[in-house]
């Protein structure tokens, strides 16, 4: 039953790689034109354009959801697979990694930071394989700091809206406008790290590739015929930056941003007025099932 | 006439590309100083070598955000803005 679930995930990146050579326009030399748009939707606003990387970021949420039910499936108590030593590993570390970095009470966010880090770590993986990847994509980014955002304000709003509201005035009521714009700074911030850095990456990645073609064609033009044309520099050379710019700069952009959301959410957790509040209100509901048993008793007498 | 207003247009664009970028050098020196400060204490105590590379990391990605601020822009005055400003350069002189 695993193998299905590994071979899916397998086909559902392989259905974006083929989307993408049926669709695509090839190009060669420099392009930097952004995801290239499929189609749009007639919208009563706005059009909505279906592009590459919203096809490609669908393609990766079904690859990451397949690969989590292959890792899952067929779970034992003992003589327990490599499969699923690397699943509790997983749920171990992002655990540990939530836990040490929010607190015991944010512990239920493990699975979303854990969405965050595959879902990102993936998509900026995926221009390992000639995709274009959904996080150079400031839309997609935008999508998910926006949604950090809301829950940064739900988790401040948790000890009422007054005290949300009195936070803005904190060092000084002259300060509020500064306050609201760092407010607003924070998720653009955070779409512009995430973005910035793997786009400039492909960007970097595309320059350097015409250039080694160009430099290739001026050294090796004495070869006769088709030879002289074969870009021989751009044999392994890229290859050393991809390195940098795709495996690395992507595992670390998504880290970071799991580790930023953790730390957004939970530095603006108001704890104390928290536990205050609930302490009131539990006081107050022991107060009240105090009375109204005094209030039965009276009545049996 | 119009090619020259184009050319100003295209030459600014480039310009401003070109001075935006000189961001580059904040985050340069920043994300040095926070690697040079990171070996130090790890010459000191080796056996932190884990903590101290990962706080380091994830410092240097958050100063590098102004530099990306920059880089941002460098790009759409590149390859979005010079489209933008012919557009509203010819609807205004009404072609």
């Amino acid at each position: 039953m695993s193998i299905v679930y590994l071979i899916l995930c397998i086909l559902s990146m392989a259905a974006a790689i083929a989307v993408k050579v049926m669709f695509v326009p090839a190009s060669d030399g420099i392009d930097i034109s952004g995801a290239h748009v499929f189609f749009t939707v007639k919208m009563p606003i706005q059009d909505l354009p279906i592009t590459e990387a919203q096809v490609n970021s669908w393609c990766v949420i079904l690859a990451v959801m397949f690969l989590c039910l292959f890792l899952t499936t067929g779970l034992k108590t003992r003589n327990i697979s490599i499969r699923q030593m690397l699943a509790e590993w997983i749920v171990e570390k992002v655990t540990g990694l939530v836990r040490t970095n929010m607190g015991e009470y944010f512990e239920g966010f493990a699975p979303f930071i854990a969405a965050i880090l595959g879902l990102s770590g993936f998509s900026s993986l995926s221009s390992l394989l000639g995709l274009f990847p959904p996080t150079s994509d400031i839309n997609i980014i935008a999508g998910w700091a926006i949604l950090v955002f809301f829950l940064i304000t739900y988790y401040k709003m948790k000890a009422g809206p007054w005290i949300y509201l009195k936070s803005f005035g904190q060092p000084q009521p002259l300060l509020a406008p500064l306050n609201i714009i760092s407010e607003v700074a924070t998720p653009i911030s955070m779409a512009f790290r995430h973005y910035g850095n793997v786009l400039s990456g492909s960007i970097i990645s595309v320059l350097i590739a015409v250039g080694l073609t160009k430099l290739s064609h001026s050294l090796f033009s004495f070869l006769p015929g088709a030879l002289a044309d074969f870009p021989y520099l751009r044999i392994g050379i890229p290859a050393v930056l991809s390195i940098y710019f795709d495996l690395f700069s992507g595992c670390l952009q998504a880290f970071i941003f799991a580790i930023l959301t953790m730390l957004y959410v939970a530095g603006g957790f108001p704890a104390e007025e928290y536990a205050a509040r609930k302490k009131k209100r539990q006081e107050r509901a022991a107060a009240k099932a105090a009375c109204s048993h005094t209030a039965g008793k009276n009545a049996e007498l | 006439m119009l090619e020259l207003a184009i050319g100003i247009i295209l030459g600014g664009c480039a310009l401003g590309a070109g001075c935006a970028m000189i961001a580059g050098i904040g985050p340069g020196i920043g994300e040095g100083h926070a690697v040079a400060k990171a070996c130090e204490a790890i010459g000191r105590q080796p056996e932190c070598k884990g903590d101290v590379t990962s706080t380091m990391l994830m410092g240097c990605a958050v100063a590098e955000t102004t530099g990306l601020y920059a880089l941002v822009i460098a790009i759409l005055l590149i390859f979005v803005a010079p489209g933008r400003f012919v557009d509203i350069l010819l609807k205004a002189i009404g072609r």
